[in-house]
């Protein structure tokens, strides 16, 4: 099995503070990997640096052999990669189901297409895969609301039917559950497994809930203080030393 | 129906019937009565509403559906004009190598302008394409008077070599046709009191506005106008999303810009004179005004505005106090001095107050614009659903 | 170029440079804490200039007496007009306030414009902070045209002369104080009072919002409004304070403006356009940037009208300051001190 993310050594200071101090990691091809860690960890600054929102010091990050810096975002996201954010980047005035057909667009058309002159309503396959997301995520009810009338806890889901909807080979996802009820936090973990197990798609994901993180994680990253404590499968995260001083040294 | 959805296809045809119908709808008062000072159904200012209504509606495409506010838009009306003029004095009096010339190179020069001016956003964008248009502006009227005409303004000559058509000798400066129709023609048709104008011009203008409000519609409704709501939106996330926002807001610009062009090309098919005030900043903050006025990012609303703003320019500048006196003869004499008094403030020399109180109204008790007030006005005493655009 | 031109060219640019500094100074002051377009900055710089111009007409409101002794060109009794300042203050006291017009108009203009500033951000502007800066742009431009045509019902069409004391009339060799030969560097007094004058109102603008606590919360609401507000201040009384005192700062800029160019109703739009210009090139939310521009600018401006420039770059006077705020947000893309995130979207 391949390697789908290679990070090597990245460094990021802001002013006096080092947010990522020689971060190293790799993701294989097909699994989901978890970065846990406490708050300020830097685990937020970690993913803007894959998807191009900020450029490492130093270091590299290679998908699949290509490095991704230095080129943009919407470069890095025809590559394969997509981004669920943590605090919902949505187009608010638009419908949620517009929502979705825009990154489908994206992952058909690629980063322009002049279509001024086709009707929306003749993209008949947009819609439809548009729809089946929304539909898995238990949006299929609310695809003529305005994005921007939803609950959070609804954007959020929303948010992850955009990234979803891309069919991506490597899926970012922050905190994907924060906000989000018991129930609707099953009902995210089941939709992520099912996608993860039939699609294949690769997927890091920042979670604080360890219940998500345990149900989901083939492997585990512990970042603490801008650097990779320890690496491991969940069984071995669970009774380590290290991360257990982490989270209570990083808690008071 | 062509390609358009049952409401949009309304609208359309809503449009066509009102600009169909304008000569008559816009002449309700009978010749001579005490209103017909309200009349607008003459071709020169029929021809403003419909040319300016175009200029409008593609300034929409842009900042109603990506949110740049561009100041400049005005300079690629001013281009058109020029080289509408250029075509025919150069190539014939035949107008449809003009319009198409006219549009052409404002497109061009669009493009120049807004691959520059989008390398930034919000009033930064706003200010480049200020700068720009105000350039060309100050060069149209000074140095580049050879091309342009200078102060004087740029117009067609008898002695125009028009290769087409051959130089024309004598008489008259041939005007400028739809192949031989020309565009100054009208036909006058009187039933009863009432007088109508039906004229040549008017009627490519409003042609050529419907399918230009055509191509808006279908632009609002295909994949591209939801990236450009998407720009608006949020234009970052766009990024994250996989599409380059860059792209899609030139091709904006440069449609809108055509729009502009294809106005200049059509006002100097109507009367062949192009000057460079029309390329100076408050020309383009009226078609900034007339787009607000009228509902950003609405269909229509960009056509209303520029109809009430050439309206009142119009109609409000040409009443004077004897026609005050008239209107308010019913009245006792101290009354109706007192009425004239009162009124005249608003009227004649002084319609820049009308306007500007009007756009202060409008702002206020109308948020959103004609469209947007008005369909929320709509929605509110009927109790509608919330779903409308 | 001769130095001594190069001089010249610099002190010629300073009196606009002050103008435009001192109307940006305003409108920045409004886009920072208000977060509003104000389109009607310009009509109040113009309502500034038009204190000038009503400060010296009640000045001179005169009775008329009859003097039997003269006759007129008809042979009627002479008609003799004194003012009645002149009756009241006696006739040197009445004159010298007729001549110092203008510069006693500064003490008309600062109540005048602090009321026009209040009732303008209490009566409109207040209720267009949510709102989108479209519509803010149509209901001050509509509000500047309103104010536009007010003052054009009452004052006319034309431009009012309304000159600087005669003491300040005349120039000031200033090539003769460098060591150049007499006249290279001839400056009107009047010009030098103007930049001096906007040097102490900017002054004054910085050290009130520095050295005061009124000055600190503004500036913290110019940063980051929501905390300022989270704090539980009351930000919105003293914003509207700030918008009287942007427009006094701009009124004020108009009194002083009457002796270089007599002012017309129109003066303000004239004005806005360059001013939107120079705050931007400044860079959004930054007031020393906005000064900064507003010489830079007017200084260029005036480099680019001298005979040598248009020759070798015909047509270079009409567009310098559009061609300099391009090549500046080009290479600086948020003007010269500009924050990040402040009006980019």
């Amino acid at each position: 099995m391949g390697t789908a993310l290679e990070v090597k050594g990245v460094n990021k200071r802001f002013g006096g503070l080092q947010a990522l101090n020689d971060v190293n990691l790799n993701v294989e091809d097909g699994r989901i990997h978890a970065i846990i860690g406490p708050n300020g960890a830097g685990k937020s600054t970690l993913l803007n640096c894959f998807v191009g929102r900020l450029t490492p010091d130093s270091g590299s990050v290679l998908f699949h052999g290509k490095s991704l810096l230095g080129i943009q975002p919407h470069q890095i996201n025809q590559a394969g990669v997509s981004r669920v954010f943590q605090t919902p980047e949505i187009f608010t005035e638009l419908t949620v189901l517009e929502n979705v057909m825009i990154p489908a667009l994206a992952h058909r058309d690629g980063i322009f297409e002049f279509n001024a002159l086709k009707p929306l309503r003749k993209e008949t396959d947009i819609r439809k895969a548009a729809v089946d997301v929304l539909e898995d995520l238990g949006l299929g009810d609310k695809q003529e609301m305005t994005a921007a009338s939803m609950s959070r806890g609804d954007k959020r889901r929303l948010e992850m039917a955009m990234g979803l909807v891309q069919q991506p080979k490597l899926l970012l996802l922050d905190e994907p559950t924060a906000g989000m009820s018991r129930a609707d936090t099953n009902n995210t973990i089941d939709v992520l497994r099912h996608i993860g197990d039939s699609r294949g798609i690769t997927m890091i994901i920042i979670e604080h809930d360890m219940h998500v993180v345990f149900s989901l994680a083939d492997r585990i990253s512990v970042l603490a203080q801008g650097t990779v404590i320890v690496e491991d499968v969940p069984e071995n995260i669970k009774g380590n030393a290290k991360v257990q001083e982490a989270y209570l040294g990083g808690a008071h | 129906m062509l390609g358009l959805n049952g409401k949009d296809f309304l609208a359309w045809l809503f449009v066509l019937f009102l600009v169909a119908a304008a000569p008559i709808l816009l002449n309700p008062f009978p010749e001579g009565s005490a209103f017909a000072q309200f009349n607008a159904g003459y071709p020169d200012l029929m021809q403003r509403f419909v040319i300016f209504g175009i200029f409008a509606i593609g300034f929409n495409i842009l900042f109603g559906l990506t949110g740049y506010l561009s100041f400049g838009h005005a300079a690629f009306l001013g281009a058109g004009s020029y080289a509408g003029v250029w075509m025919l004095k150069l190539l014939t009096i035949n107008v449809i190598p003009a319009i198409i010339m006219s549009t052409l190179v404002a497109g061009l020069f669009s493009l120049a302008i807004g691959y520059i001016s989008l390398r930034r956003s919000g009033i930064y964008f706003s200010i480049l394409t200020l700068a720009f248009a105000q350039m060309s502006f100050a060069l149209a009227a000074s140095v580049l008077t050879p091309i342009t005409g200078g102060e004087t303004g740029l117009q067609t000559q008898l002695g125009d070599p028009r290769i087409l058509d051959a130089a024309a000798t004598g008489g008259n400066i041939p005007a400028p046709s739809l192949f031989g129709l020309e565009m100054g023609h009208s036909w006058k048709v009187s039933v009863g009191d009432w007088l109508w104008t039906f004229n040549a011009g008017y009627y490519l203008c409003a042609f050529i506005m419907l399918i230009a409000f055509y191509i808006a519609i279908r632009i609002f409704r295909s994949p591209f106008g939801m990236m450009l709501k998407a720009v608006k939106s949020n234009n970052q996330r766009l990024g994250y999303t996989g599409i380059n926002p860059r792209p899609y807001t030139l091709a904006a610009f440069v449609i809108s810009g055509m729009y502009a062009g294809l106005a200049g090309g059509l006002m100097v098919s109507m009367d062949p004179l192009a000057g460079a005030e029309r390329m100076q900043w408050t020309a383009s903050g009226e078609v900034v005004l007339m787009t607000i006025l009228g509902g950003i990012g609405t269909l229509i609303g960009p056509v209303l505005g520029a109809g009430l703003i050439k309206y009142s320019e119009n109609i409000f500048s040409k009443i004077n106090d004897n026609l005050l006196h008239t209107w308010f003869s019913f009245m006792p004499d101290g009354v109706e001095n007192f009425m004239v008094t009162i009124v005249h403030p608003f009227v004649g020399k002084g319609w820049h107050l009308t306007l500007g109180l009007m756009f202060m109204l409008v702002v206020i008790f109308l948020p959103g614009g004609l469209v947007g007030g008005l369909s929320g006005l709509y929605k509110r005493l009927f109790r509608r659903g919330s779903h409308a655009q | 170029m001769e130095l001594s031109a190069i001089l010249l060219q610099v002190l010629n640019g300073l009196d606009k440079g002050s103008a435009y500094a001192l109307i940006a100074l305003g409108l920045t002051l409004i886009f920072g804490t208000l977060g509003v377009v104000n389109f009607a900055h310009g009509a109040l710089f113009m309502i500034g200039a038009f204190c000038a111009v009503s400060l010296q007409k009640i000045l001179t409101i005169s009775f008329t007496t009859i003097d039997e002794s003269k006759t007129d060109f008809l042979g009627n009794p002479a008609q003799i007009h004194t003012p009645y300042v002149e009756k009241w203050f006696g006739e040197a006291v009445g004159a010298t306030m007729i001549d110092w017009a203008v510069p006693l108009a500064i003490l008309l203009a600062i109540p005048v414009m602090l009321l026009v500033g209040f009732a303008m951000e209490r009566g409109l502007i207040k209720h267009f902070y949510k709102r989108p800066h479209a519509d803010q742009i149509l209901v001050t431009f509509g509000l500047a045209i309103v104010l536009q045509e007010i003052i054009k019902a009452y004052f006319g069409a034309n431009q009012i002369p309304a000159p600087a004391p005669d003491a300040l009339i005349g120039s000031f060799d200033f090539g003769v104080l460098l060591g150049f030969d007499p006249g290279t560097i001839i400056y009107p007094y009047w010009r030098i009072v103007y930049f001096l004058f906007a040097m102490v109102v900017v002054g004054a603008v910085f050290a009130f919002l520095k050295f005061t606590t009124f000055g600190m919360v503004v500036r913290a609401g110019m940063a980051d409004r929501e905390t300022v507000g989270l704090l539980g201040i009351n930000i919105d009384k003293r914003f509207t304070i700030m918008f009287g005192i942007a427009a006094a700062v701009a009124g004020l800029a108009g009194v002083m403006y009457t002796p270089i160019n007599s002012p017309n109703y129109h003066m303000g739009m004239d004005f806005l356009v360059i001013s939107f210009v120079v705050v931007v090139v400044g860079g959004m939310g930054s007031l020393a940037g906005a000064v900064l521009a507003g010489f830079i600018l007017g200084i260029l401006e005036s480099f680019a009208s001298m005979r040598e420039v248009i020759q070798l770059i015909p047509g270079i006077n009409q567009v310098v300051i559009y061609l300099a705020a391009i090549v500046i947000l080009l290479a600086r893309p948020r003007g010269l001190l500009g924050r990040k995130g402040v009006m980019e979207s």
